[in-house]
């Protein structure tokens, strides 16, 4: 039996060790973001995120205009656009084409969105060697785990923890030194770089007007996987696009200091097509994999689809003090913290994950940081109204529905309040000074139960304020 | 003539924390305003929003919206509460244009308290005295909905005897969210104590903020951890004397 | 594949029909700040080192010959064909091979080569970034596979910023199949955030700026 959200949860807050690993890391990548956009550092920030949002709100407004005018300029530099309803289909196009190659080994850098379609289970499964080149991801890889967070894959992991995966995966020896098992992979991948047939990307950027594919990274790896192999295969969400290689000026600024708090990436690249007629190297065959799996239907949602908004910086994770406690590996779905938790219902159902909502305090920090300014917590809020008519569809959570309705009827007739809270309060112990511990049996519903398993509860007043406003 | 303001003093002030009411109710005297309580008013409804019964939600804000409809200024002690009221109230009627309508003539009358003392009264010294060593927690929807921030700040500086000291992460979550705190019950402690933390690293001895779900989650946690350490209402510390 | 079916499950949900015209973009937001030359490549040299990397300002093509020269130190390079590199006869140094045409020899070469040497088409004072078009005359590995890279640039190639880099050039794709932005020497910091350079692309970088 998989654990469940809750086990996961307990499980993570239980171990020391990956409170202080994932505290520490979002921790500094928010106080690298902190200096990265500050007024000094950044003066036009605020604003740069308007025109972000707005470039976004536009583009996925005429997402099928802007689609076929990136096909049309992939095309026209000798590239190939695919379009793929879902993972089936684009995997089943990497196999057609590997077979067509007589390839074998593919190279991979680092894309969410290959990881949504469990690219590598499927090519693996087809006896070809798909091998990640992040070294995050490589690590990952080795030890069949998923990502803990969009940007730091490997958050949770430490030296030791790689010494023992490199010396168990790789046949060397274990090795502690972080930038000798940097090194390690670095010789290990080099050689899978040079002989690989096939180089698949993501993309952070789709560009219309110019048929580009962009790249952000900082290793090199997607730098050595979109140009040494023959081939170059980008897959990426129908999302992703934006309108003109200008729009880069206002989004490259946002990225990178979001993310990591850079003033840019180490490497951007801006690709688009095969290698032209006088150039040295470069692929000699360029796809773009256009994904939809259920990003259209998100489309259809007026007030979310503003989910799709989002460049993937992580920013939301690091300021987020749910994920910051839960991790990444508590979420359902690849994508996790404040952009996972609003996706995957609207990718999956809400009722894969029905808690997955509630379980926000909605502090709004997310939406403070989101560089295209998606507003979190609004999508959360609806998602939440969207699971409670989903359980009562489905007759779930029958108690908590009449608990509420008996609440609002309450609510609307102050007598009945009044005399409601009056008989609440007379429940409460008679001798009650203090906060508590524990209360009479009476008492012992669930919500209280449960507040109190991690904090006691106020005392009851002797007194109600308008009880005390009428003696005045 | 003095100007009257109506108290929505929420339902968590009215049941378990009736004297941050009086002290809103003082202040709000002391600088010559004739302070109503409609008697019928109950709740703003965010229970059932924040835990996605828009429906019931919707009674409720209808409730409110008759109770407060002549009202020429409604004071609140608390943020989420004046965000639920003031952001939220139209998207619950956004198919009765007569509700968005009541929803949109209210929302610019209802104020937070503090705001309301620095942005419609003028004041930020309202002759209050405590001698206190506090810090000041930043309660999110207040901060983040309202940008209410330094507001509170400057009318505790005005408070002769205080002394405010910062805490690293002031701005960041107590866990307590509403529902949240009991469906994810471990997750709110965590949040609480790392709070709680924070606190106790600046050596005050009471917590202030503008929120009582903000201070109840807070005094909690902190009378379960056994710290004798208090919190404040900051209508409270600005009704000391 | 399915070009049709997700075009027009995209047209359904946004309400549109096909070929529908599109409403007026918002205007692509280019600042371009005022900066004279010397300061600009003041910037562009602070930033650089800022991120570790080195630079050098030089006078002469002769001096840029000489710093690269020392670099060198008998090590094997690969230069890129940029008519500029050899202007300042660093094509002719020893060690160093370039006229590479051929994409199997040029790799070859640059994954047994101790250091890689270019030129760039522009550099970003803001950011310390070096911007390298792909071309006859600039090929992809040079800048990547091995371990140094030494950029020699002509001073007047420093531009400002970003908005000005999609000023000058507002279609890459008209000029070449890779435009890359390359700000600062190879890094990660995927193990317990602990940073190490030089994991994939080249751990070293030197900006040399001429004129």
């Amino acid at each position: 039996m998989p654990a469940t959200f809750d086990q996961k949860i307990h499980e993570t807050l239980a171990d020391a060790n990956l409170q202080l690993a994932i505290y520490t890391a979002t921790g500094r990548l928010m106080d690298h973001r902190k200096h990265a956009v500050e007024p000094a550092a950044l003066p036009d920030y605020q604003e740069l995120r308007t025109n972000a949002h707005a470039i976004k709100q536009h583009a996925i407004d005429h997402l099928d205009h802007y689609l076929e005018q990136f096909e049309a300029n992939v095309t026209a530099h000798g590239g190939k656009v695919v379009y793929a309803k879902d993972a089936t289909e684009a995997a089943d196009f990497v196999l057609a084409l590997a077979k067509q190659h007589g390839a074998r080994l593919i190279v991979k850098s680092k894309s969410m969105t290959t990881e949504e379609i469990d690219l590598n289970e499927r090519l693996a499964h087809h006896d070809l060697e798909p091998v990640e080149t992040d070294l995050g991801e490589y690590i990952l890889q080795l030890a069949h785990q998923r990502p803990y967070h969009i940007v730091a894959p490997a958050l949770h992991m430490t030296r030791y923890d790689v010494a023992d995966i490199f010396a168990r995966r790789l046949g060397v020896p274990n090795e502690t030194v972080i930038e000798k098992q940097t090194m390690t992979a670095r010789a290990v991948l080099r050689q899978k770089f040079l002989a690989a047939d096939i180089g698949i990307s993501g993309a952070n950027f789709l560009v219309a007007d110019s048929g580009a594919v962009v790249v952000v990274e900082n290793e090199g790896n997607a730098r050595l996987t979109t140009s040494a192999p023959a081939v170059h295969i980008a897959i990426a969400g129908i999302e992703k696009v934006i309108p003109r290689a200008q729009d880069l000026a206002v989004f490259l600024k946002l990225l990178a200091r979001s993310a990591t708090g850079q003033a840019l990436t180490v490497y951007t690249s801006f690709l688009s097509g095969p290698r032209r007629a006088g150039e040295i190297d470069g692929p000699e065959e360029f796809y773009v994999v256009l994904l939809d799996n259920g990003r259209s239907r998100l489309l259809a949602d007026r007030e979310k689809r503003q989910s799709l908004y989002c460049i993937r910086c992580g920013a939301c994770l690091n300021h987020c003090p749910v994920y910051r406690k839960i991790g990444g590996h508590s979420f359902p779905w690849i994508y996790s913290g404040p952009i996972g938790a609003i996706i995957t219902p609207q990718f999956l159902g809400v009722m894969r994950e029905p808690g997955l909502p509630f379980a926000s305090s909605l502090c709004g920090a997310c939406a403070e940081v989101c560089p295209v300014k998606i507003d979190i917590p609004k999508v959360l809020l609806e998602l939440r109204a969207e699971v409670k008519k989903a359980e009562e569809r489905e007759g779930k959570g029958r108690v908590e529905r009449l608990a509420f309705k008996l609440w609002a009827w309450v609510m609307c007739h102050p007598r009945m309040y009044e005399m409601a809270a009056m008989a609440a309060r007379s429940l409460a112990p008679a001798d009650n000074s203090g906060w508590m511990r524990r209360v009479p049996a009476l008492m012992d519903l669930p919500p209280v139960r449960a507040w109190l398993s991690q904090r006691d509860l106020p005392p009851a007043p002797p007194r109600s304020f308008r009880e005390m406003w009428r003696k005045r | 003539m003095p100007k009257r303001v109506a108290l929505f003093v929420t339902c968590i002030v009215d049941q378990l924390f009736p004297k941050v009411g009086m002290a809103m109710a003082e202040v709000l005297e002391r600088l010559g305003y004739q302070v109503d309580f409609p008697e019928d008013q109950t709740c703003c409804g965010q229970p059932a929003f924040n835990t996605g019964y828009r429906p019931e939600a919707r009674q409720v804000a209808r409730h409110f919206l008759k109770v407060f409809r002549d009202a020429e200024y409604i004071v609140v002690p608390s943020g989420s509460c004046t965000s639920m009221i003031v952001h939220h109230f139209e998207d619950l009627f956004h198919n009765d244009s007569d509700g968005v309508a009541a929803a949109r003539t209210l929302a610019p009358r209802v104020f937070e308290f503090s705001r309301f003392l620095l942005e419609v009264a003028g004041a930020d010294d309202v002759g209050a005295r405590l001698d206190e060593v506090v810090t000041y927690h930043d309660s999110c929807h207040a901060l983040r909905e309202f940008g209410i921030q330094d507001g509170p700040r400057r009318l505790l500086a005005h408070v002769r005897g205080l002394e405010l000291r910062e805490m690293d992460a002031a701005t960041e979550c107590c866990g307590f969210g509403g529902t949240f705190s009991v469906k994810f019950p471990e997750v709110s402690g965590g949040m609480a104590r790392t709070k709680i933390d924070s606190i106790v690293r600046t050596g005050a001895r009471t917590v202030v903020a503008v929120d009582c779900s903000c201070l109840m989650q807070i005094q909690g946690a902190m009378s379960r951890a056994g710290l004798p350490l208090a919190t404040m209402h900051l209508a409270e510390v600005l009704a000391s004397r | 594949m399915s070009r049709e079916h997700v075009l027009h499950k995209v047209r359904t949900a946004l309400g549109r029909t096909a070929g529908q015209a599109i409403a007026e973009p918002p205007p692509a937001r280019l600042r371009i700040p005022v900066v004279d030359v010397e300061t600009r490549i003041a910037s562009l040299l602070r930033n650089v080192e800022a991120l570790a990397g080195k630079t050098r300002r030089v006078a002469t093509r002769e001096d840029a010959r000489a710093y690269v020269s020392g670099v060198l130190d008998s090590k094997s390079a690969v230069a890129s064909n940029a008519p500029f590199l050899r202007e300042c006869g660093i094509t002719e140094l020893p060690g160093v091979r370039s006229g590479l045409t051929d994409a199997h020899e040029l790799r070859v070469h640059c994954a047994t080569a101790g250091l890689g040497i270019t030129s760039a088409d522009y550099a970003l004072a803001d950011t310390g970034t070096l911007v390298m078009l792909a071309s006859a005359d600039e090929a992809r590995l040079i800048s990547l596979l091995p371990p140094v890279h030494i950029a020699v640039v002509p001073a007047e190639r420093v531009l400002t910023s970003l908005d000005e880099l999609f000023t000058v050039v507002p279609h890459p794709d008209a000029r070449t199949s890779s435009m890359v932005l390359i700000t600062g020497p190879s890094r990660t910091a995927d193990i317990e955030q602990i940073l190490v350079r030089g994991v994939h692309g080249p751990g070293e970088i030197h900006v040399v700026v001429v004129g």
